[in-house]
């Protein structure tokens, strides 16, 4: 059995902060870690792999520095690592990127993908689904649980009122809430392994059968950033400072009441 | 079909746009509108509203669509909402939302009618049907919008949408692949109101499906047990943040929301629901829900831009908190540096004591 996870490294967004004089992502400094939901993808694989067997394979599609990711998979007990990197892959947007990360499973091989619900960098969720399609494999997303039935899986998939019990065949390709189960940790061993184990890079090169290169990078993107900027702030209102318990009542009152709230 | 956006993509060096155009058959704004145990779900009524901003600058029609079974009496429902017309695909095996059937009935419709548009609430269905569709039919797919426009010369959308956690602003487009799609979050557009005079053509698309396209089995579904709580359906929200103190905090404001009557809930910061004092779907914010009520009342709230992003489209913005430099003043129509503990039990009184002299009067 093999067990495809779909990674990303990503700025921690939490620690990301405006420049208050020029209002711009302030970037250095902002530690790179694995996607959230990515870590759970990475611990619900270990599990089922401790189940029925087989091997964990990360994939993940970045720039060199996305090693340490994989390095980090690795520790947390991942077999193999492969990393998808070239200048043809570079500006894909989610169908270029899930293309490409289709033609790595495609190279690797796989009965089982998984991929975190969502990247806390672009918070999408799109990947997932459009690798699947590429796949030509039935996708379950926002999967809170997975048990093995034989040789189906059975899994818990969320909505916002309700929750749907599926049972799939494999192949497919599962996306994980972070609420799935708590990410484990790397282990000392996993760490000295880490280090000793290959990172397989694969280029353009190694993929291109299963590549059309009208498809991947910035020109095969269908969408692209045509701007960006950071939002102006709403207009600030009337602020109360040293003002006593009763004043601010008052207040909250009076503006209730021309709200026509109260 | 497929060969369409590779041709874009050879004309693209070589033709300037407007010759482009002119070559471009795709028409008109489609919504897909999620509906559940036959219940119309209020994003789709959302962007029908949008839609007939977005329409009327392309000189194009709104067309909603109804996928399911035994819903076609709700067509009527969309066009008083404001769509000129609905498609209504009804067939068994879209009883219950799954993947694959309701992927190929919506890829026959989109290669059938050949749409300018097709735009998504961004749910738990909607953030799982499109993006599958959209690597079958190959073209872009923009998540999770906050804002749609029409650039007047290109008439091409403009998909605006939070990234990096909300830290800034992206406008995305798709400018050689069609349809043009976007998923957009619940509780941004707002919804026209409902005309019961309108008319429109309802049409009823044929699918074809069989026991093949059921790639995956639904065992079970289980509606949740706790009563729905949809905080972006609330008018009024009390939401609290660290500066609350604890879980029985949320008590405090629950006596509040009800001092103001119904319509009125309670909501939370990210720091909270992490915490354990209150379920995650109270959040509001980027992670959570973005929310629009009348009143949103920010109770120890220092207002990080993750949560601003979720809120700051509010009606009114009541901020109660301590530090006098928490960002959150920056929204508020009114702000008050104090200690919520001290402020609302006297607030809650007050609110009686005004409402009830009201009704004497």
């Amino acid at each position: 059995m093999k067990i495809v996870v779909c990674i990303k490294q990503v700025p921690d967004t939490n620690e990301v902060k405006l420049d208050p004089k020029t209002n711009t992502l302030i970037r250095e400094g902002v530690p790179s870690i694995i996607n959230p939901d990515d870590k759970s993808a990475i611990t619900e694989a270990l599990m089922l792999r401790d189940r029925i067997g087989g091997s964990v394979i990360a994939l993940t599609m970045g720039p060199p520095q996305a090693d340490v990711a994989l390095r980090e998979a690795l520790a947390m007990g991942c077999d193999e690592a492969v990393m998808l990197s070239g200048p043809e892959f570079a500006g894909s947007d989610t169908l270029a990127t899930s293309t490409i990360l289709a033609a790595g499973a495609k190279k690797i091989g796989y009965d089982i993908v998984l991929a975190g619900r969502q990247a806390i960098d672009g918070d999408t969720a799109q990947v997932g689904p459009q690798i699947a399609e590429h796949l030509g494999i039935p996708q379950i997303t926002y999967v809170e649980d997975v048990k093995v039935d034989g040789d189906h899986l059975i899994v818990k998939r969320q909505f916002e009122d309700r929750y749907h019990i599926i049972r799939t065949s494999i192949p497919c390709l599962l996306t994980v809430l972070s609420e799935a189960c708590a990410p484990k940790y790397m282990t000392v061993g996993g760490i000295v392994d880490a280090y000793n184990k290959e990172v397989k890079v694969f280029g353009y090169s190694d993929l291109k059968e299963f590549l059309d290169t009208s498809q991947i990078g910035l020109e095969g993107s269908p969408t692209n950033v045509w701007r960006s900027f950071t939002k102006e702030a709403k207009g600030a209102g009337t602020v109360l400072k040293e003002v006593t318990a009763d004043e601010a009542v008052a207040a909250i009152i009076s503006k209730l009441e021309e709200k026509h709230i109260i | 079909m497929k060969p369409l956006p590779l041709l874009f993509q050879s004309w693209k060096k070589s033709i300037s746009f407007k010759k482009k155009k002119v070559q471009n058959v795709s028409k008109d704004i489609y919504v897909v509108v999620e509906q559940r145990d036959g219940d119309i779900q209020k994003v789709g009524i959302e962007l029908i509203g949008a839609a007939t901003g977005l329409a009327k600058e392309l000189g194009q029609k709104v067309v909603g669509v109804l996928m399911g079974n035994g819903i076609a009496g709700k067509a009527e429902v969309l066009i008083q909402y404001g769509a000129d017309s609905v498609l209504v695909a009804d067939h068994p095996l879209l009883k219950e939302y799954m993947t694959e059937p309701y992927a190929k009935a919506l890829t026959h419709i989109i290669k059938t009618y050949e749409p300018e548009i097709v735009l998504f609430g961004a749910t738990a269905v909607g953030r799982d049907l499109a993006p599958r569709v959209s690597s079958r039919i190959k073209t872009g797919l923009t998540a999770d919008c906050t804002g749609l426009d029409i650039d007047p010369e290109t008439k091409l959308l403009q998909m605006t949408r939070p990234a990096f956690g909300g830290n800034i602003m992206a406008t995305i487009l798709c400018k050689n692949h069609r349809p043009q799609m976007a998923t957009v979050r619940p509780g941004v557009m707002p919804a026209l109101a409902r005309d019961k005079s309108r008319t429109g053509d309802v049409t009823n698309v044929e699918i074809k499906l069989d026991e093949k396209d059921l790639t995956v089995e639904i065992l079970d579904v289980v509606k949740s047990e706790k009563a729905i709580c949809d905080i972006t359906e609330a008018k009024y929200l009390i939401s609290g943040g660290r500066g609350i103190g604890g879980p029985e905090g949320f008590e405090l404001l629950r006596k509040l929301a009800e001092a103001l009557g119904s319509g009125a809930d309670i909501s939370s910061s990210r720091a909270n629901v992490d915490a354990g004092w209150i379920a995650k779907d109270r959040q509001v914010g980027q992670t959570g829900k973005t929310v629009r009520p009348n009143l949103y009342m920010a109770c120890g709230i220092s207002g990080a831009i993750q949560h601003l992003a979720g809120m700051e489209e509010s009606e009114c913005i009541i901020a109660i908190n301590k530090n006098e430099s928490a960002p959150v003043f920056g929204v508020a129509d009114l702000g008050v540096v104090g200690d919520v503990n001290a402020i609302i039990p006297k607030l809650i009184d007050e609110i009686a004591r005004v409402k009830e002299t009201k009704m004497v009067q």
